[in-house]
């Protein structure tokens, strides 16, 4: 290496230093604390030291180490990538069918959580993926399908299993609804409209006060039951626990709802592969390639984008449904922007069109950042020194600040997501 | 006898640009016919006026005698026009195979088992890259496979788009074989547009000369070839 590189490297490094000191400083090194007399600035020196030192050699090693040649990936190891890759799917299922049977209530409740929003992923993707119309307005549908269950339950008694293809229908509705006026629309512009009809389906919710009780929210939404077996805690006749003389208990509710929500999550992941390989399926992707092109042959955009709005909404009501009756509270709070923007980066970090990428993102982006929070909490409690004792209570506070920078790193490292192949359709031995 | 496509005073504009001046045209069962003129000319607009998109503020379109000026595109394209756009518009990241099935699944066709060992006799090189995707292949093939995927709809009507464009001479003269030889074999009617005069016009039964969006001169393809002021202004320099 040359002397005026490793000056360069050290200027740069500096510098880098010195901006995470400007931005440190205040969010790191001063913390307010309950004193006798009101809340009270401490400074913390050493954290900020510790952070700052840490950029300027990070800095310099990524600037100093000498970028070797490329080295192709021998196409033996490709072969073999991709035979591992064929036994992920396999191995997932098996373990999502047997994890209930590990008797923890965190994990199943953990599992539950990330199957819904492996569910609202493989929707989206439809409408991303597949026909690659940004849509920032999902949570709309997820909104429609969970207020649409909420609703009928309260004012006409119907049951879940009833409620549930109304809700995928009423989804679906208001999937078509959104694509009428932003047919026309590409790109950009139809993203910041669905945006807005995200918002829009919000603000109605919280400000139809008579229809949806508002911020308040519906309480008391009913479970689902087992061919009309309730899990609930008497144990009576015509309950789960008393049909198999079980003790009744919490946890067979939970596995239940866990169950159900993978049976979801499957049908939507095996209607979309199949779908991906009829006509409709390919209009889609060759949608998402050209749509100029799509005109040329043919293909009745209109139709096209209006089912693929349909259908992708269709899946986030079937979603919506399941997590009014999983909570049994819903309130306009749980359906803002934020989950949206989840639901899209799960489907972008996992590869565009990609089912099992899909899984892949919702697992790692769900199911980590809980794992990652208990971790920091485990090890927040292990470090109990003198010269941590500051830092160490809010270390599961920075779950956040780790989270987006492993996004960052494999958005770097794979900028077409994880799973970035695309399978063909159509294969000509199948023919 | 009605023609295969007929315009008739057809102007185009787009917003208040206008890009078409009262074109007339007549393309015949059986026929090539080719439209040359410069940059700009309105050559692809007019193409892309048959197609419905923009549509024509003035004038009649007609396919076969039926007025088809006013129908929506996804509509003539199902009426056995097919075209190969300007620039490929191939499907990058899908299969040969699967842009092939896309023209003939668009036009609402589901027999393309006959079609496409059609297309492979004709361009036997996306035979051998049926797996590939599309973005892969080279601009030659990338060409071939615009043009086997319009063909998959069996298409009477075949509209080409400048199918010369960017490709070495050796290439090009592969693409226009094979539009002769379909032209002979099966009496396919092509429209082609192109900025290769010289070849188009060899090829061409008849053509049509395009300047600022209005026909100046219309003649066999040899009659034109003959014009000094069609070798002056198009063919200066081309010598093949």
């Amino acid at each position: 290496m040359t002397e005026a590189r490793t000056q360069s490297a050290f200027r740069d490094a500096g510098l880098s230093a010195l901006i995470a000191l400007g931005l440190f400083a205040p969010l790191i090194g001063l913390v307010t604390e309950n004193g006798d007399n009101g809340l009270t600035l401490r400074a913390r020196p050493i954290a900020v030291a510790v952070v700052v030192v840490l950029v300027f050699a990070g800095r310099l090693l990524m600037l100093t180490r000498a970028p070797g040649p490329p080295v192709p990936r021998k196409p033996a190891t490709n072969e073999a990538l991709r035979r591992a890759g064929q036994a992920v799917a396999p191995a997932l299922l098996v373990f999502a069918l047997v994890l209930p049977l590990g008797g923890s209530r965190y994990y199943v409740d953990l599992a539950t959580l990330v199957l819904t929003y492996i569910m609202l992923g493989w929707g989206l993707n439809v409408v991303v993926g597949l026909a690659g119309l940004l849509d920032l307005g999902y949570v709309a549908f997820y909104a429609v399908g969970a207020y649409s269950y909420a609703l009928l339950a309260e004012n006409f008694g119907l049951g879940f299993w009833t409620c549930l293809p109304l809700a995928g229908i009423l989804a679906a509705f208001a999937g078509i609804l959104l694509g009428f006026p932003v047919l026309r629309l590409r790109g950009d512009y139809l993203a910041i409209v669905t945006l807005a009809f995200g918002e829009i389906i919000r603000v109605v919710l919280i400000n139809w006060v008579s229809f949806t009780h508002g911020p308040n929210g519906i309480t008391g939404i009913p479970r689902p039951t087992l061919f009309g077996l309730a899990f609930s805690m008497d144990g009576g006749e015509g309950t789960f626990a008393g049909f198999f003389n079980l003790e009744p208990e919490t946890i067979q509710r939970v596995t239940f709802l866990y169950y159900v929500i993978l049976a979801l999550a499957l049908l939507t992941n095996w209607f979309t592969l199949r779908l991906r390989r009829t006509p409709l399926g390919r209009a889609w992707e060759a949608l998402r390639e050209d749509e100029t092109a799509c005109r040329s042959l043919g293909i009745d955009v209109t139709v096209t984008k209006l089912t693929a709005f349909g259908i992708g909404a269709m899946f986030g009501g079937f979603a919506g449904a399941f997590f009014a009756t999983r909570q049994a509270f819903i309130s306009p709070e749980s359906f803002t922007f934020i989950e949206s923007a989840t639901v899209l980066a799960i489907v972008v970090l996992g590869g565009l069109g990609s089912q099992l990428g899909v899984a892949l993102a919702a697992i790692v982006m769900v199911g980590g950042l809980e794992l990652l929070r208990s971790f920091l909490s485990f090890l927040a409690e292990q470090m109990g020194s003198e010269l941590f004792a500051g830092i160490a209570n809010e270390l599961p506070l920075y779950r956040m600040l780790v989270f987006g920078l492993a996004l960052v790193v494999v958005m770097v490292l794979r900028p077409r997501g994880m799973v970035s192949s695309r399978a063909p359709t159509i294969l000509m031995e199948a023919r | 006898m009605t023609a295969m496509l007929s315009l008739s005073g057809v102007s185009t504009f787009y917003g208040a640009v206008q890009a078409l001046r009262c074109v007339d045209l007549e393309v015949n069962q059986g026929e090539i016919v080719t439209l040359i003129g410069a940059n700009g000319a309105g050559k692809s607009t007019l193409m892309m006026t048959v197609c419905g998109s923009p549509q024509a503020r003035e004038g009649t379109i007609r396919h076969e005698g039926d007025d088809i000026t006013r129908m929506p595109t996804h509509a003539i394209m199902r009426r056995g026009i097919a075209q190969s756009p300007e620039g490929r518009r191939i499907f990058g990241r899908m299969t040969v195979l699967e842009n092939l099935l896309m023209g003939a699944e668009a036009a609402g066709r589901t027999d393309s088992e006959a079609t496409l060992a059609e297309v492979f006799e004709l361009f036997p090189r996306l035979k051998e890259r049926i797996g590939q995707r599309g973005g892969t292949l080279s601009g030659g093939e990338q060409q071939m496979l615009a043009i086997a995927r319009a063909l998959m709809s069996r298409p009477r009507l075949l509209l080409l788009d400048e199918p010369s464009l960017g490709l070495a001479p050796l290439v090009c003269r592969q693409i226009f074989g094979a539009i002769r030889a379909l032209n002979r074999r099966t009496g396919l009617t092509v429209l082609l547009v192109e900025q290769n005069a010289f070849q188009a016009l060899r090829l061409a039964h008849r053509g049509y000369v395009l300047v600022n969006g209005a026909i100046s001169m219309a003649g066999t393809g040899a009659e034109l070839l003959a014009r000094p002021e069609v070798r002056a202004a198009y063919l200066e320099g081309a010598h093949a």
